[in-house]
């Protein structure tokens, strides 16, 4: 079993209103120095091995894990992978 | 004249649609999700709600349900899809409309009546003259439409786009007039050949004059007129 993370975030140019207010907290407590901030999701997935893993994991995120009209996304294939629970 | 309104687990205003066009004298019935035919529909609607939970993306779940292979098969033959908020959103992750939605830019789910102006468009779901102020309330989190800038221009070219948010009198306030931020004060969109449109007010909401008004009526009459040749 192989264990995937999958990081999804807005694309450049995609407004992120929670980003985008986060900075502004953050600015208002005192971290003047924030230029941005950017919000995404994080997915872990967990995968029985077999062929095409990675070709099938991106298939996943293009398909359904993230919208290619707003959002990028970037997989890591975690070290150590243990089954669930 | 059938309609037939989407039933996604999680969709709440189906009923609304349901009573909407029986008040205006449409026959209309219920599509489970699970469907696979939409024999004996003229005209299919998604309605509001939050299909899946919301869950990954507005949409993002119910563009896989087994009815919408039919849905986009129905479409493609020039059927007529209306969606309505959560439908809209379901139509842009379906890539039956293009662009997609962000949260609002407040963070704030928004209630609450707002006027919109009729953008000369395609749409053959418009019964009334481009210019008009029309005032339908809206109920989303995520009603702020984007999309990149070259299917921006070819939308305004093609005239996709259907309706603005606007101020009361009919004009755009020089910092946007969308309380959700969206892109140009986009409202509801269709695509090129005018048979899909997807907005996020609800119409359904405003059809009768003894609960909110009418302003939502012409949208439901006008495909109903239109398939009647009248």
């Amino acid at each position: 079993m192989a264990r995937y993370e999958i990081f999804v975030t807005y694309k450049k140019g995609i407004f992120d209103p929670p980003g985008a207010t986060a900075a502004r907290a953050l600015d208002s407590l005192g971290y003047t120095e924030i230029e941005s901030v950017k919000i995404g999701k994080y997915i872990r997935l967990e995968v029985a091995d077999g062929p095409d893993e990675i070709t099938r994991v991106r298939e996943m995120c293009d398909k359904l894990l993230a919208n290619p009209v707003i959002e990028d996304y970037r997989i890591v294939e975690a070290e150590g992978a243990v089954s669930a629970g | 004249m059938r309609f037939g309104v989407v039933r996604f687990p999680g969709s709440n205003c189906e009923q609304d649609v349901v009573i909407a066009c029986r008040y205006l004298g449409i026959d209309v019935d219920y599509v489970w999700h699970g469907d696979t035919d939409l024999a004996g529909f003229d005209a299919v609607v998604l309605p509001g709600g939050f299909s899946y939970g919301d869950y990954i993306r507005c949409g993002a779940v119910a563009r896989f349900s087994p009815v919408m292979a039919e849905v986009i098969r129905f479409a493609e033959r020039g059927g007529p899809v209306l969606g309505i908020c959560n439908g809209f959103q379901i139509l842009c992750e379906a890539h039956m409309l293009p662009g997609a939605m962000l949260r609002n830019r407040g963070l704030k789910f928004i209630c609450e009546t707002v006027p919109l102006r009729v953008e000369p468009s395609v749409c053959g779901w418009v019964g009334v003259p481009s210019g008009t102020v029309l005032r339908i309330p809206i109920n989303h989190n995520e009603g702020n439409f984007t999309v990149d800038p070259e299917t921006l221009s070819r939308l305004e070219a093609g005239g996709q786009v259907v309706l603005r948010y606007c101020e009361p009198d009919g004009t755009r306030a020089p910092g946007g007039s969308a309380p959700n931020g969206a892109l140009d004060d986009i409202a509801g969109i269709c695509n090129e050949s005018g048979n899909i449109f997807g907005l996020m007010p609800h119409p359904e909401r405003v059809v009768d004059p003894e609960a909110n008004g009418t302003d939502g009526q012409s949208f439901f009459t006008s495909v109903v007129e239109r398939m009647a040749g009248v």
